[in-house]
């Protein structure tokens, strides 16, 4: 058997609408998840604040050390048992936010700590709220350091949206065992399939690249 | 024959996928070195050519994601007439992705090593053999931990994708014991648990294999040194302080 090129012609527009309606949409909210809670969890740690910063502490240590498969698992299946259901799309989604929050979070706290103390300082002697010194002093400077580290985690998170076929989201992956399913030839599918991650992921990545060189010059 | 299980009753079960996944873990891990060393060696080669073929498999197994070249091995190769037990397939999968990966990492190290030590290796009169065994690598091998520490974790924290091609792992032991019947939550933690202690193994031995390397190097005083509590004295400590708020400063993060 060969590869066939009509075949794949015919899956190919199936294949499409499942990554643009499933992955990318997943990617999206997933990434939106994530810079946002990491945001808190970074700002939480940072405060000091006294029993919550330990408990944050062990949870992102323990989300980070476990396997994501695992976390959508018990999202998608024990959590139903305590009552609270969750749709296939919702709990990707949480699960890949979670997760992912945990790590941004510490690149959140590196960048936070490379602000230099003058500016602390210096919003001290201004006389500024801790809310004004946060929002317009340190994030603004904390976030843009940072910014290709976090695109670098975004481009992880969008490798991993496959997973979300394993709690029945019919994003990519799904979509190509689906059709190799119909028809008992599975080359086609899951080679384009990796070509369109590989079609997505490599131009993102350069630019980021691009980004990074960009930012470290000025 | 229709009894609830409770965890307790599953703990052999657990066992002998446990052995599955530590087993796959492994040998991942050891194919995974290996090929972040050819690649990331490669990928610093004089030779366009073998510079160029290295880049391109590279990205080609960083960009396409793991399930997807995981799926294609056990799934697509085989209508090709390649056809690999799901052990190998996982191995196999797991070995390229992360060490893909392996080899930038083993790529920057080797950069990382200062220039005068190249050069000293030249000025006296070392072969390219001597220069990278006796020399480089070691130098290398130190800085390459932390990162690649990453990496085995990430592998370990994939196996749970072997469920989906059929082979008995821990996860797929979990699974059965949900389809049972059995607690579904209380499984699920137990698994996340059994998962956070393996890489927390994992973590130690790659601080020891690190404090082993550097101890080499004179750069630390050895494996017996992590077990003492002796506390640096005043001036050392503001020696540490200084030193680390020159290397910090703006900007210093990456």
């Amino acid at each position: 058997m060969n590869f066939d090129l009509e075949y794949a012609g015919e899956i190919l527009p199936d294949l499409l609408l499942a990554f643009v309606q499933y992955t990318l949409v997943a990617t999206l909210l997933g990434i939106g998840v994530a810079a946002v809670l990491g945001l808190l969890f970074a700002v939480i740690r940072q405060l000091r604040i006294p029993v919550l910063t330990q408990l944050l502490t062990a949870f992102i240590e323990f989300i980070r050390s476990t396997p994501l498969l695992v976390q959508l698992f018990f999202l998608f299946y024990a959590l139903p048992g305590m009552g609270v259901t969750l749709s296939p799309m919702m709990a990707g989604v949480t699960g890949l936010g979670v997760h992912y929050a945990c790590y941004m979070a510490d690149v959140y706290r590196s960048g936070i700590d490379a602000v230099p103390r003058g500016q602390w300082e210096a919003s001290v002697a201004l006389q500024l709220p801790p809310r004004v010194t946060w929002q317009r002093v340190v994030l603004p400077q904390a976030i843009r350091n940072v910014l290709p580290s976090l695109g670098n985690y975004a481009i992880a998170m969008f490798k991993e949206t496959p997973f979300l076929a394993f709690i029945t989201v019919p994003e990519l992956l799904h979509q190509a065992q689906e059709v190799g399913a119909n028809t008992y030839e599975y080359v086609e599918p899951f080679a384009l399939a990796g070509l369109i991650f590989l079609a997505a992921s490599y131009p993102t990545a350069l630019l980021l690249r691009r980004l990074e060189r960009r930012l470290e010059t000025r | 024959m229709n009894d609830i299980p409770t965890v307790w009753d599953w703990t052999g079960n657990l066992l002998t996928g446990l052995r599955i996944t530590l087993l796959v873990t492994v040998l991942g891990t050891i194919l995974m070195i290996a090929i972040a060393i050819v690649l990331g060696l490669m990928a610093r080669s004089r030779r366009i050519a073998v510079r160029g073929i290295a880049r391109v498999v590279i990205e080609f197994f960083r960009g396409t994601s793991l399930p997807i070249q995981l799926f294609f091995l056990f799934f697509g190769l085989p209508l090709l007439g390649i056809r690999f037990d799901p052990l190998a397939c996982g191995v196999i999968a797991f070995g390229l992705n992360y060490g893909a990966y392996g080899s930038e990492v083993v790529r920057g190290s080797i950069n990382a090593v200062p220039k005068p030590q190249w050069e000293a290796a030249t000025a006296l009169n070392l072969s390219a053999w001597q220069r990278m065994t006796r020399v480089i690598w070691p130098q290398a091998i130190p800085l390459m931990i932390p990162a690649m520490n990453n990496l085995f974790i990430q592998l370990l924290k994939s196996t749970p994708l072997l469920y989906a091609i059929s082979l008995a792992d821990i996860m797929t032991k979990a699974e059965d014991f949900r389809k049972a019947g059995g607690d579904a939550t209380l499984m699920y933690l137990a698994l996340m648990v059994i998962y956070f202690v393996l890489a927390y193994a994992v973590t130690l031995l790659s601080n020891m294999a690190e404090v082993i390397a550097k101890t080499r190097l004179g750069q630390h005083a050895g494996l017996r040194s992590v077990f003492t509590f002796r506390k640096p004295k005043p001036a050392e400590e503001a020696k540490l302080v200084d030193a680390s708020s020159a290397a910090g400063g703006p900007g210093g993060v990456r």
